[in-house]
């Protein structure tokens, strides 16, 4: 168990708390930064690309974490969000801005429009608002289809590449360059999440979250407050969706589609709700298990002969994936490591209700 | 008589929707879960049926196929919140929502392997029949869908205030605590309503599988049954049926009187009329929230 | 004699055909402590709530030193100096005491999303005056123990104190204290005495206060008001209302074992108190 000694109020505020916490992000940031190597040395870019893949969920998935994980406001429709993002930089691009102006833009407009879309559900809580973004989610495709004229609708679009000052990124022809933009966008955004969490803005959000009421009382302004949050989650959804579109290279109408908002929220869940690691390891979940099952089948038809090809077996482990978490560990990935590492720090004091919360029975929201 | 026509296929339509929101607002009154999974539930309901009755499976005599599938999905219904959701209460209604939303996928993926993953339609006596009632054609599929839907809605009415299981869960939905002291086995009521849903989705997946086709993907009518369900207002089982109707009308008027090139309207339009229903009235149409007590 | 700070005139609120507060007319003076009494169901957590603007009285005015509350949303009233604790206790379950006394200093934020987003210099002073007042809250307290715990691995004593410290942490006019000693044991009631005591007299709070305990309440209240199915009984001292006839009819009714019970208790939570 470690203690910190707290001399200034700066202890608090600082984002590592301690040296070892902060030496190990640091060797984290460093492999982050050196894992394109390992491609170079083998020449297949390959499996880089899945990498790169991960880090653009994962920019969803810490937007939606904001929404869902630190607010509490459940959204089954990010994707729709990703959607506009991804649009709004296409159409940007192609009426000529600078990639450096059209992409924030177009998060910005994501972010916008977003919370255009969502102001007046704001006032609905849980399960109506979770089904109002859900229904948000499933026209997206169609409002693309009938939009038709701009966004090329069942035809599709192509993206165009990044330009940064003569610079051009393309996924397929420079891929190392790809993944350090989105792992640059990524630490941009991570750093954005930690300093709302240690302002007023971050427990806003929290205040919310655990109490309507008792945030009312204290002062915060919940239709403005959730507001802030739509919009900054959507915002980072609509980065999410750009990147994700340069990455893609070629966007229709079913691109982000309402599996898409599914797996992002439950990606969090899987994750973790509440934390910053939970994002990144719910992102890690979902991008794996396509990969491993893709893996799995040319080792059996190689090794085996057997071919199966089973569709819908990805979302099925996955949806049993989120079964056992649910079920087992509704703290999520991130909150079983808490569990171990509290385990060995207290080792052997560690109690098996250290984590155990409050259950609410009945929280009923229907006249009685 | 064009109009007419439309107003038919839609109700037929929407009785499904209804059905379906109707076994999804059954269990959240009761349990106060929300079952992301109702048309998941529907669409298994449908196979089971078509799977005892079709001549590709089994090939048993379809009434008694239908017996049979509206039992499957009871047990699976009770078997469900017994084996899984009873160890969730006291957690929160968003990890009710995940679960099911997990559950559906596992479901389609099952009727997938098991089934088929392709459309198939139930072979039922009468497919392909029509009645001619003046200048009207009117398909024998659409006009039991009606038929069926409202002698359910009757029978579940009767069963709701006149048996006594019947009022029990409904006092076990009002107040589980109270119930419980009043010696209502709320945790068995509970139960038997996901099985009573399980009853309603096989019947309105039967309907559905009879008028067309079913695949795995079809669970995903669902969603515009929650839309239906929450037109209604949630807690409301009337209100479920006439949200279903409403969006089951919406479609083929929508459909057939948008503006050329503006087709695509009609697959936005029940979602559409959700966001502002809920927008305006927020509790649905018939609404029973309230704000929380402090 | 000076304008009152809390000056309420001919409330009423009704619920449905119930009438919850019925023409209650009250003020509280700066500096003191006023408590509300009466049975369950008399009104006094309505009052409560009409303060904080979770409902609109039907008739009758609320004006706070010179304001006139009704004109404002309940976001707006910690604002003006007003801070409250909840009866059943509404804190931040999955947050820290330390952030949850946080969210008190709200409304004296001076920064926005954006330079918290990047957390300005500007930013980072106001966080650390923030936490320089928390931590002032956290030593009068004596919650140095729990700052950095979970509040829902907390037990109920500990809980009552952090709503306190939340409502002190946004550095009120006016503390509006709904049940402070319900639940708590003999002697977390007897800190809490003290604690509402220094909050009037160290701090200069004005407290206004629902409580059954009568021995807290005669210990530290200035005036005290009965309240009966949303009616005024008596205002007075803490003794005068108690031997107001109204207020021992509408308490002790006429049944002579209920007279007995209720009599006992009143001695022993006095005797904590004292």
């Amino acid at each position: 168990m470690r203690f910190v000694f707290k001399t200034s109020y700066d202890a608090d505020i600082k984002w590592f708390k301690h040296g070892a916490q902060l030496f190990w992000y640091m060797l984290l940031l460093a492999a982050l930064v050196a894992l394109p190597l390992i491609f170079v040395w083998t020449g297949n870019p390959y499996l880089l690309g899945e990498f790169t893949a991960v880090l653009i969920f994962s920019i969803s998935c810490l937007g939606l974490m904001l929404l869902t994980g630190q607010t509490g406001l459940a959204s089954l429709g990010h994707a729709a969000f990703m959607a506009m993002g991804c649009y709004a930089n296409i159409l940007l691009l192609q009426a000529g801005l600078p990639w450096l102006i059209a992409f924030p833009l177009s998060g910005l407009l994501a972010g916008f429009f977003g919370t255009m879309i969502a102001f007046p559900v704001l006032r609905l809580h849980g399960v109506y608002l979770a089904l109002a973004t859900l229904a948000m989610s499933i026209i997206t495709g169609d409002v693309i289809d009938l939009t038709e004229r701009w966004t090329g609708g069942v035809g599709g679009i192509s993206v165009p590449d990044i330009d940064i000052f003569g610079f051009v990124i393309n996924k397929y022809a420079n891929p190392y360059a790809f993944y350090y933009l989105c792992l640059a966008v990524v630490l941009i955004c991570v750093a954005a999440y930690r300093n709302l969490l240690r302002s007023p803005t971050g427990r806003s959000f929290a205040a919310i979250r655990d109490s309507e009421v008792s945030a009312q009382a204290m002062g915060v302004n919940l239709t403005r407050t959730k507001a802030t949050s739509f919009f900054l989650s959507c915002t980072a959804a609509g980065l999410a969706g750009a990147l994700f579109g340069h990455s893609a290279t070629f966007v229709t109408n079913e691109t982000f589609d309402i599996v898409m908002s599914i797996t992002l929220f439950l990606s969090i869940v899987i994750g973790g709700l509440g934390f910053i690691h939970g994002a990144f390891l719910g992102a890690i979940i979902s991008g794996l298990i396509p990969v491993l099952i893709a893996n799995g089948r040319t080792i059996l038809s190689t090794t085996m002969g057997v071919n199966i090809n089973i569709p819908g077996l990805e979302s099925a482990l996955f949806a049993a994936i989120v079964i056992a978490f649910v079920l087992f560990e509704p703290m999520g990935l991130y909150g079983r490591w808490l569990k171990i590492r509290t385990y060995f720090e207290l080792f052997p004091f560690y109690r098996k209700d250290m984590f155990r919360r409050q259950k609410s029975y009945l929280k009923t929201e229907r006249v009685q | 008589m064009d109009f007419i026509q439309l107003v038919i296929s839609g109700l037929a339509n929407g009785c499904v929707y209804g059905l379906i929101a109707l076994g999804f607002v059954l269990i959240y009154k009761a349990t106060e879960a929300v079952n992301f999974a109702q048309g998941d539930f529907m669409m298994i309901g449908a196979f089971v049926c078509l799977g005892f009755t079709n001549s590709d499976f089994l090939g048993l005599n379809f009434w008694l196929s239908i017996v049979l599938a509206m039992g499957v999905m009871a047990i699976l219904g009770y078997l469900f919140d017994w084996g899984i959701l009873r160890h969730m209460s006291g957690q929160s209604q968003t990890s009710i929502v995940i679960l099911t939303i997990a559950v559906g996928f596992i479901l389609r993926f099952l009727a997938g392997s098991i089934w088929s993953h392709e459309p198939v339609s139930l072979e039922t006596p009468f497919a392909g029949e029509y009645v001619r009632a003046g200048g009207l054609v009117l398909g024998v599929d659409e006009i039991l869908i009606i038929v069926v839907t409202i002698l359910l809605t009757f029978g579940l009415y009767l069963f709701f205030s006149r048996t006594k299981l019947g009022v029990a869960m409904q006092a076990a939905s009002q107040n589980q605590l109270a119930a419980y002291y009043m010696g209502i086995p709320v945790k068995r009521i509970q139960s038997l309503v996901w099985a009573l849903s399980g009853v309603v989705a096989a019947v309105a997946g039967i309907l559905f599988a009879s008028k067309g086709a079913i695949d795995p993907a079809s669970g995903l009518l669902g969603i515009k049954a929650f839309a239906a369900a929450a037109i209604g207002g949630f807690g409301s089982l009337p209100g479920a049926l006439v949200g279903g109707l409403i969006i089951g009308l919406i479609e083929p008027l929508s459909a057939r009187y948008a503006p050329d090139g503006f087709a695509g309207i009609a697959r936005i339009a029940p979602y559409a009329i959700l966001i502002i229903v809920l927008i305006f009235r927020p509790g649905g149409l018939f609404s029973q929230t309230q704000k929380k007590k402090v | 004699m000076s304008a009152p700070l809390l000056d309420i005139k001919n409330a009423t609120q009704r619920f449905g055909g119930v009438v919850a507060v019925n023409d209650v007319t009250m003020h509280v003076n700066k500096g003191e402590v006023f408590a509300l009494v009466g049975p369950n169901g008399a009104g006094k957590s309505t009052v409560f709530n009409l303060l904080s603007r979770f409902y609109t009285p039907a008739e009758g005015s609320i004006t706070f030193d010179g304001t006139d509350l009704l004109k404002l949303n309940s976001d707006q009233i910690p604002s003006l100096g007003i801070a409250r604790t909840f009866q059943n206790i509404e804190l931040f379950e999955q947050a820290t005491v330390l952030q949850n006394l946080l969210v008190g200093r709200h409304r004296h934020r001076k920064t926005n999303v954006l330079s918290d987003i990047f957390f300005t210099p500007s930013a980072r002073k106001q966080e650390r005056q923030h936490r320089h007042a928390v931590e002032e809250v956290i030593d009068f307290l004596d919650l140095q123990a729990y700052r950095d715990k979970m509040i829902s691995g907390l037990p109920y004593g500990v809980r009552k104190v952090v709503e306190l410290g939340r409502a002190l942490a946004t550095q009120p006019k006016l503390l509006l204290l709904d049940e402070p000693a319900s639940g708590l044991s003999v002697e977390e009631t007897q800190d809490m005495a003290f604690w509402i005591e220094d909050i009037q007299k160290q701090m200069g709070i004005t407290v206004l206060m629902v409580e059954h305990d009568m021995g807290l309440v005669s210990a530290v209240s200035n005036r005290v008001m009965a309240l009966a199915e949303g009616k005024e009984l008596a205002t007075g001292t803490p003794a005068e209302v108690q031997s107001h006839p109204a207020v021992i009819e509408a308490y002790l009714g006429t049944s002579g074992i209920q007279k007995g019970g209720t009599a006992d208790k009143k001695k022993t939570s006095k005797g904590a108190a004292a």
